[in-house]
């Protein structure tokens, strides 16, 4: 296997390992909050304005970590440094 | 495939002995987003007085802003209009370039990492600034070493931390939506590049809310309040609604 293919299949299976293993904390973190949020409205409906917000902001905090697995999927898959240098030793060499 | 708007040069300005220019689309998308906010607040202002508002435009941008000061007095105790400009100006900034993506043509200004690396630079120099005028600078200092001396360091690091956090979890969203689009593109033409473009509106508007909160809750846990604190005030407090 030369340079250019163990770089891509490497890319491409980490890309997907990243994305897939890194969604499940933030899914299983998400959906605590979701149930808690929704209990405490159950007990005290009054408070849903603040309780909602509260629980939306936290939602936003949890899911910052799926984001960064998904920006480092994204990176590895259109626009991987390794790829591109790849590409450019490989270059004059098929031309020449 | 390019996943970011600083990539696409759109024109070139010769700036003489600094050399040229190459203006990315981030910078030309954030034009017209300054000029659609810009425009659109004059002509809802036009003829404002203490009568009544007569135009719907009007209306709707008093809606938008007492909601933000709602919000803000809320989060952060005491008078919001100290905190509006800052605070109303990033949410409406990202509400309008998230809202603005689904128009053909237009690339988010917020799909750039420098553009939401800015904006969280702006709240990582606003929070001190707000602190200082406050607390003067050794209040402010102080609240490093709370509730221990010890949690000096993580506090620092916490706070380098939650700024960079801000800038990639708006980048990480918006870019993620656009990209997405386009990749659904290739394969499936017309039904679920749709629905997606659906999701990232809604996540779009999501986010602009809560880089405002949370520009909100960082100034008013290092101004000495804490988040809700206004909620335990008397009414008498407050001069003005």
């Amino acid at each position: 296997m030369d340079a250019l293919t163990l770089i891509a299949t490497v890319s491409i299976v980490t890309a997907g390992l990243t994305i897939a293993i890194g969604s499940i904390g933030p899914s299983l973190g998400e959906s605590r909050a979701a149930a808690q949020a929704l209990q405490a409205i159950a007990q005290q409906p009054d408070e849903a304005n603040t309780i909602t917000r509260t629980l939306f902001v936290s939602l936003a905090m949890i899911e910052s970590t799926a984001i960064y697995c998904f920006v480092v999927a994204m990176i590895l898959l259109f626009a991987n440094p390794f790829w591109n240098w790849a590409i450019e030793a490989a270059a004059p060499g098929a031309g020449g | 495939m390019q996943i970011s708007p600083d990539s696409q040069i759109v024109f070139t300005l010769p700036l003489g002995p600094l050399g040229d220019w190459g203006v990315s689309a981030t910078i030309v998308n954030t034009w017209i987003v300054m000029a659609v906010l810009t425009v659109g607040g004059r002509i809802a202002t036009w003829g404002i007085g203490p009568s009544a508002p007569v135009s719907r435009w009007r209306i709707g941008v008093e809606l938008v802003i007492e909601m933000i000061r709602t919000h803000i007095r809320e989060i952060g105790g005491g008078d919001p209009g100290r905190y509006l400009p800052f605070v109303g100006t990033l949410f409406l900034f990202t509400l309008t370039s998230n809202v603005l993506g689904v128009i053909p043509g237009f690339m988010s200004p917020t799909g750039a990492l420098s553009t939401t690396v800015a904006l969280a630079l702006c709240v990582l120099v606003a929070v001190p600034i707000y602190g200082i005028v406050d607390d003067g600078l050794l209040g402010y200092l102080r609240h490093y070493f709370q509730p221990t001396p010890l949690m000096a360091p993580f506090n620092v690091i916490g706070e380098l931390s939650r700024t960079i956090a801000l800038a990639v979890r708006l980048y990480g969203n918006v870019m993620s939506g656009t990209v997405v689009v386009a990749v659904l593109l290739a394969v499936v033409p017309f039904f679920f590049p749709v629905l997606l473009q659906l999701l990232g509106l809604l996540t779009g508007v999501v986010q602009a809310y809560i880089i405002a909160v949370l520009a909100m809750v960082y100034i008013a846990s290092a101004s000495g309040g804490e988040p809700g604190a206004a909620e335990n005030q008397t009414p008498s407090k407050e001069t003005g609604a």
